[in-house]
């Protein structure tokens, strides 16, 4: 049942990665599909018992972020011929191959650790620790304990980029 | 939790590193920079499921808070990159990232 999911899950995920680089022109329409990806991945995230974190991808990602996205594209308000189609033949070619070796490669070393670790199994770690996993509670203590200090500098860092943003594109400050 | 996960975990591994490669493939075919961008959101992405993937299988819970970093991160790569993207047009009349390629006139 959960394998089920989980192709339905990546198919429409690879679906909406697809039409966003190989089809569409626009990128409104891009952008709506890019949504519909990570819609999708947060389902995977939930297959994955990251409960918080698919909560927090549908809210940040797929709403403020791609919001974002959307406002700038249909402020910019592109005509037909700025839309700017894809690269000419050769190098389209040649990045094609590059990246499918490149997902290869990844592919290969990645699975290649993605078996048992010796000495390590699932099931012998603490029950109070995995009936947790993922949840609200558990990432919370982790981001207000051990992870504190890179927490609060999070803080700095969007504030850094809240006012880098304004100073960019403000016409005279 | 169930304690022994029923997908195996190369289903993942190999979902992310395709999402990956068609973002990295976007990044390279396409001009329009707002597509680039978020190509680049969708690498990032990527990275997140496979960060996530692992975490679950080795039960290590500080993927977790690595991943709410990313997003944080990105969150505010998105707003700079978005308000260049405006500011490039501004000058050039276009997005497409050939028009930029130039540091200057």
């Amino acid at each position: 049942m959960e394998l089920v999911f989980f192709y339905i899950l990546a198919a429409g995920a690879l679906l909406g990665a697809l039409l966003l680089v190989c089809y569409f022109r626009n990128p409104v329409y891009g952008a709506i599909s890019l949504i519909f990806t990570l819609l999708n991945l947060s389902g995977l995230f939930v297959l994955l018992d990251a409960h918080f974190l698919a909560a927090i991808q549908v809210m940040v990602y797929a709403g403020a972020i791609m919001v974002l996205f959307l406002f700038v594209t249909m402020l910019l308000n592109l005509q037909e011929d700025e839309l700017g189609g894809p690269r000419y033949g050769a190098g389209k070619l040649l990045a094609v191959v590059g990246v499918a070796f490149l997902t290869w490669q990844l592919a290969v070393v990645l699975m290649r650790d993605s078996g048992p670790v010796p000495g390590f199994d699932v099931k012998t770690l603490p029950a109070a620790q995995m009936e947790t996993f993922g949840t609200v509670e558990q990432v919370g203590r982790l981001l207000f304990g051990d992870f504190l200090v890179p927490f609060e500098l999070t803080s700095v860092l969007i504030l850094a980029a809240i006012v880098a943003s304004v100073v960019i594109a403000k016409k005279r400050i | 939790m169930a304690p022994v996960p029923v997908i195996p975990l190369y289903h993942f591994v190999v979902l992310a590193a395709v999402l990956f490669g068609l973002g990295a493939l976007g990044v390279l075919i396409r001009r329009n920079a707002l597509v680039v961008f978020m190509s680049i959101e969708l690498m990032l992405n990527a990275v997140n499921l496979t960060i996530l993937a692992f975490a679950r299988y080795r039960g290590l819970p500080e993927g977790h808070a690595i991943v709410f970093f990313v997003m944080a991160v990105a969150a505010a790569e998105a707003a700079i990159g978005l308000a260049i993207i405006l500011n490039v047009f501004r000058v050039r009349r276009s997005v497409n990232v050939d028009d930029a390629a130039m540091m200057r006139n």
